[in-house]
This record gives structure tokens, sequence and C-alpha cells, in this order.
């Protein structure tokens, strides 16, 4: 992975004494709360509910196990020993004191890791496939250029104050496991049909939150080396042109919509006209230097699936469920990548004790070449493990409760802190989370059921991406109580799409059976083979809607 | 008579500490970490006097975010805010009843009339 140079070193420590004086400042009396506020939010630092929280950058979801080692240190010396996997690919702790800050930025800087574009109106953290550089279905790692991107927006003068927050994913692989589609600007890197050269798409105007949108082409194959310039040739028009006047109208998804594609496709091409590429890309020695720190490990030369392994899950039926469902096909035969989930029953959706990191980073550092990978669904993985090695890992990681085999399926729920923690808000997530986990707990019944994302979000603002859930939960405040909004059919994946609102709102005790209906419609009427969101999209949201509805009519009846 | 919007009473002062963020209730003669020790205003004279000392600790940066809510008194004699949101905050996260005042204050919760 990739290894600060002198002058990222330099550079996150001068960030450090920096905000490390303004905190001494605010604590002193001279700087007042409005003054602060912009200051810590650039150096990941929010008021919560109960306390400071401090959200930390894990770049395009990449830890080393010493980097994870930290976090597990911090948590337990500054926080209450755990820490929260959030939905883009970064570590927040919710108990954070104000005066602990720049000691907490200080060990961070010390495994090279910080608080930078976790917040504020900047590029944000960059975010990728979770499997880059080892997913079977790869063109090209995007690590390499999620990183070049990293370091070309990472302060950038120009972009530091943009209209509203701004977020990147990369994809390098057929199955877009970033929700690129959802994003700022999405790229995926793709071969040109008629030359084989590997290039970008670029999709733009995607997002969540109040206004949802899948995002829209803007390029179709942009050659790499044009790609920062055409980056700033984008930037450049939502900075000058995005909305100031209303933040709910600022993200670029508004621009791209009110002018129409056709309109900001030609207004960046024009200004990547007037760009000279070859002065913005980074130098190809530079380009070369980052990608080689993305450079396969020495993987060993290995039969794929061997006896050992075979054997292994043949006489441990546990264990077969829990290489079936959460291993993923590696490029490199006799490799796998694994998940780890972070959804045991009844726990909190990314939720991981300083124990479970130090577990996580010793069993990484042992069978995964002490690499660690953070999925935008909540969940770790282990990116590189011999499948020879497998079941011991598997053992390990049961022995610490890190062996759910449920990545993918029904209980493997994505849900933002919500209102036990945060600010912002309207309604709690993480209980509806834990009260679905337990409905579906039966690890046959969710194998029947299969692949199935249900996403939680505690407020419009949609962190926990319930736009795009296949079964999509919003909660919101409705005459003084919680109310939850079911929406239906959304998708981060290829086939992106937002999701349809069923019916009124309900109940947060409400919830679990509404999702039994939906689910039972599924299971009734769907083809052999046929996924929840196939069977969705196939049979329409009506039947969906009627079984929903119906129960909720009797009820008021 | 005043246009001003009448504060709900009985109302108590909430902020977050500036140097911990810990959740603070206004005592009358400084902060508490403890609701039960929590100064509540039954008349509007009162909010506003709570409402100005909310602005003087904010300007004199003991806390940020101060504000009134209002409450009602449970049988065991804490002001337990009307709004869920505020609730929560008063206790701690509902899913960690190991965490927040609920665990740092024992019986907080069951005077507070939390059920669950």
């Amino acid at each position: 992975m990739y290894r600060y140079d002198e002058f990222d070193a330099a550079f996150v420590r001068d960030r450090v004494a920096q905000f490390s004086a303004q905190v001494q400042r605010r604590l002193a009396g001279a700087l007042t709360e409005d003054e602060f506020k912009p200051l810590r939010l650039q150096n990941g630092v929010y008021l919560q509910l109960h306390a400071y929280m401090l959200r930390i950058a894990i770049p395009y979801g990449t830890l080393s196990a010493r980097q994870l080692r930290q976090l597990a240190l911090i948590g337990e010396r500054f926080d209450r020993s755990y820490g929260h996997f959030t939905t883009r690919q970064n570590l927040q702790f919710n108990w954070i004191q104000l005066k602990d800050v720049p000691e907490i930025l200080s060990l961070l800087a010390d495994v090279e890791m910080h608080a930078i574009q976790t917040s504020g109106n900047c590029i944000r953290n960059v975010t990728a496939d979770q499997f880059a550089g080892v997913a079977a279905d790869e063109i090209e790692d995007p690590r390499p250029v999620a990183e070049l991107i990293r370091q070309w927006s990472t302060a950038h003068p120009e972009f530091s104050f943009l209209p509203r927050k701004f977020k990147i994913a990369v994809t390098g692989a057929a199955e877009d496991r970033a929700a690129v589609a959802v994003h700022d600007i999405g790229l995926r890197i793709v071969r040109h049909p008629e030359t084989g050269e590997t290039g970008y798409a670029v999709l733009v105007g995607g997002g969540l939150g109040r206004t949802p949108m899948v995002g829209k082409w803007v390029r179709e194959f942009l050659p790499k080396p044009h790609l920062l310039a055409y980056l700033e040739a984008l930037m450049r028009v939502y900075n000058a042109e995005g909305r100031r006047d209303n933040k709910y109208k600022a993200r670029v998804k508004i621009l791209v919509h009110e002018i129409g594609i056709e309109a900001f496709r030609a207004r960046v091409e024009a200004e990547f006209a007037r760009l000279d590429p070859s002065r913005i890309q980074a130098d190809a020695e530079e380009v070369a230097r980052i990608a080689r720190y993305f450079a396969a490990p020495a993987y060993a030369d290995l039969p794929d699936n061997p006896p050992a392994f075979r054997r292994a899950r043949a006489a441990n039926p546990e264990f077969d469920r829990w290489a079936a469902q959460n291993g993923f096909p590696h490029k490199v035969p006799g490799y796998q990548a694994v998940t780890l989930s972070l959804k045991g029953i009844g726990e909190a959706p990314g939720d991981i004790s300083s124990a479970g990191m130090r577990l996580v980073a010793d069993l990484a550092d042992r069978y995964s070449f002490g690499e660690i990978r953070v999925t935008h669904a909540q969940n770790l993985v282990l990116p590189d493990v011999r499948q020879d090695e497998l079941f011991d890992l598997w053992q390990a990681l049961a022995a610490g409760g890190l062996a759910t085999a449920n990545a993918g399926l029904i209980t493997d729920i994505i849900a933002c802190p919500g209102l036990d923690y945060c600010a912002l808000a309207t309604a709690r997530s993480i209980p509806i989370a834990q009260a679905l986990a337990r409905r579906f707990a039966s690890p046959e019944r969710q194998q029947e059921i299969g692949p199935l994302a249900i996403k939680i979000s505690g407020c419009i603002n949609a962190c926990g991406h319930h736009h795009v859930g296949h079964i999509g939960i919003l909660g919101l405040e409705k005459r003084g109580e919680e109310s939850y909004q079911i929406t239906l059919g959304g998708d981060a994946g290829n086939a992106s799409a937002i999701g349809e609102i069923l019916g009124p709102g309900l109940g947060a005790e409400d919830v679990p059976d509404a999702i039994e209906r939906l689910v039972a419609v599924y299971l009734a009427h769907r083809q052999p083979g046929e996924l929840f969101v196939e069977s969705v999209r196939r049979l329409g949201i009506e039947p969906f809607k009627t079984a929903f509805n119906a129960e909720i009519h009797h009820d008021a009846a | 008579m005043s246009t001003a919007k009448l504060q709900p009473l009985p109302a108590i002062l909430i902020a977050n500490d500036l140097l911990t963020g810990d959740t603070v209730f206004f005592a009358g003669n400084g902060w508490t970490r403890h609701p039960g020790e929590a100064l509540m205003a039954e008349d509007q004279a009162a909010s506003l006097r709570l409402g100005e000392a909310g602005q003087e600790a904010m300007r004199l940066n003991q806390v940020v975010d101060a504000y009134l809510v209002d409450v009602d008194l449970s049988a065991g004699g804490i002001p337990v805010p009307r709004h869920f949101r505020e609730r929560f905050r008063l206790l701690g996260p509902t899913i960690r009843p190991d965490l927040g005042k609920q665990a740092e204050f024992p019986g907080l919760a069951a005077q507070a009339g939390r059920t669950r």
C-alpha cells in the first residue's frame, strides 16, 4: 500500500501542529465557536449528541495492520474502546474530548493517517472497491488512481471552498462495488473498445441525500493522462456555477439536473479544451512511483481449491457456509479475499471493539500480508488469504466473534449512527438494524432468502444509503414519534437505481413485520435463481406495495 | 404583548461542555453533568433568564450549543425532555446502556422513567 514520502509526512505533521494551535486558541477563548467550527470540521471534528466525534480518513478503504492497531490504541486511550466504520470507508470515534484531539492526530500521523478531507466543502476522501487489486473481475487496480486523486485534491487551493462537499468513487472492476453512480463523480476504469487501452468512464451528478440521483455519463472514455485536467475542468465548472444560495441545492447533481447533462458536458469540454493536460497531470515518474506501492504482494504459486481446503469445508458445515458466503474470488489461484462481517446478530453495524481491531490486525499480519480493507457496507476484508489457511483464519475469527457468515445477506445491514449518536439525525437507525437482524437471524433462512441489501438512514441526508437499498429504511419524525419510511427496488451496483416509497411511515415496532411481508412476496413469486432485487424489477413495485399496505390498512381500521 | 414565541414550560438549559463535549445542564450556579441537578424554569421570566445564562456561558467559552428544552418532571425527580431526541441526549445511546450518563449515574434511567 501507499507509504508517505517526506512531503506527505511533513504536510500531515504541519497540519497537526496547525490544528493543535487552533484548539489551544479555542480553549483559551481566543477563537469563538463560530470561528472555530469550520476549522475543526476541516480536521474531522464534529460535535454530536453526547460528545465530540472524530472522523478519520481511510483513503479508498485500505488500512495496514499497524494502522488498525493504532486505531485500537486510540479507541482505548481516548474513547470507549470501540470505533465505527462508516459507509464512506472511514472510521469514527464517538466519545472524543476536544482537549485530546491534538494528541490523537499526532498518534495518527505516526502511522501515516489523518482526518483531513473527512468534512467540509472540499473534495472528500476518495472511496473505492474494497476488493481493489485482488478481484477476479478487475480490469485494473483503482487504488493508484484513487491515491493520485487524493494527492491532487488534498488542500487544492481552488477546490477547498466548493459550493458543497464533493465525493469521488473509483472502481476498476466489471461489477461496481463502490456505488460509483451515486457519487458526485464516479470513475470506472474501462478498456477502449477498439484500442484495448485502459482509461476512465466518467459519471457525474449522482448522489443520495434529500434529492437522490443516479449519475450520468459525462465522458465515456477518458485517456489516463487527461484525468486530472478533466477533473479540474469539471470541478471548475461546478465551482463557478454550482449554487451557493441554498445548501440543499448546492451539490453538483443539482447543477447537472438544472442545466442538463449535455449543457454540463459542453461546459466541461470547453473548459478542458482550454487546459493543457500535460501541465496538470502528475509526471509519469510520479504516477509510476505511486503505482509501485500497489504492486501485488509475493503470492505463492498454489493450486486453486486445494484438497485441504475442500476437506475442511466438507468436514465443517459452518466453515463451509462462511467460506461460501464471505469468500470472494481472488485473481490469483489458491487465494481468496474474505469479508469479516461487522454485522453480528444484534450488534451495531460497523462497530468493532479495540480488542477486535487488534485481532483483525494480528490475523492480517499472519494471513493477508498485513493489509485490511474497509467496505462501504461497513465490514472489513482480508484481501489475500491462502485457501489452505482459510480454516485456521476462520477458527481465530470465530473465537473473536468475527466470523458471522452473512456477507450480502439480509442481516448484513448498513445503518448510519442515527439518533443514538448523531446530532443531525431525526430518528434512530441502529435499533432498527438490530431488530431486523434478530428477526432474520436463522442462517438457514438467510440462505434461503439470498442476497438482499437493507440500508437504513436516520435522516434525509442518507448516510445509510437507504435510497439504494434493495429495501431502504428512512427514519423521520412524525407527530413527535420516530417513523420509518420504507423504499423498495434501490440498487447501488451496476443496475444503479433509487428505491420507490411503498406507503406511509411505520412505527419502529412495525418495521420487522413489514419487511417480512416484502420477503414473503419475493419467496412466493421468485423464479429459480432469481435474486430479490431481480424479482422486484420483474414484478414491479405493485405486489410488494399491496402486501406492505394491506396490513397497515388493517391496523388502521 | 410581545410577539416572541413563548417557551414551553417547564424548561431546562442543555449544552455541550466545550472541553469534553459532554452533555451538560445549567444548575443555576454553574453547569452539571447530572440532569437531576438541572435548574427548571417554571415561568417565562425564568426561562428568559436561563436563555441569557446560556448566551453568557457560550460567550465565556464554557459551553457550546446551549438551548432550552421543555421537560416533564418524572416521578423519580428528573426533568425529562418531552422530545425523544433530547431524552436520548439525557441518558446516552439507547443501544449501549453501558455508556453515557445512564451508565455513569446508576439509577438515572429508572428515575427518568426509561423502561428500556
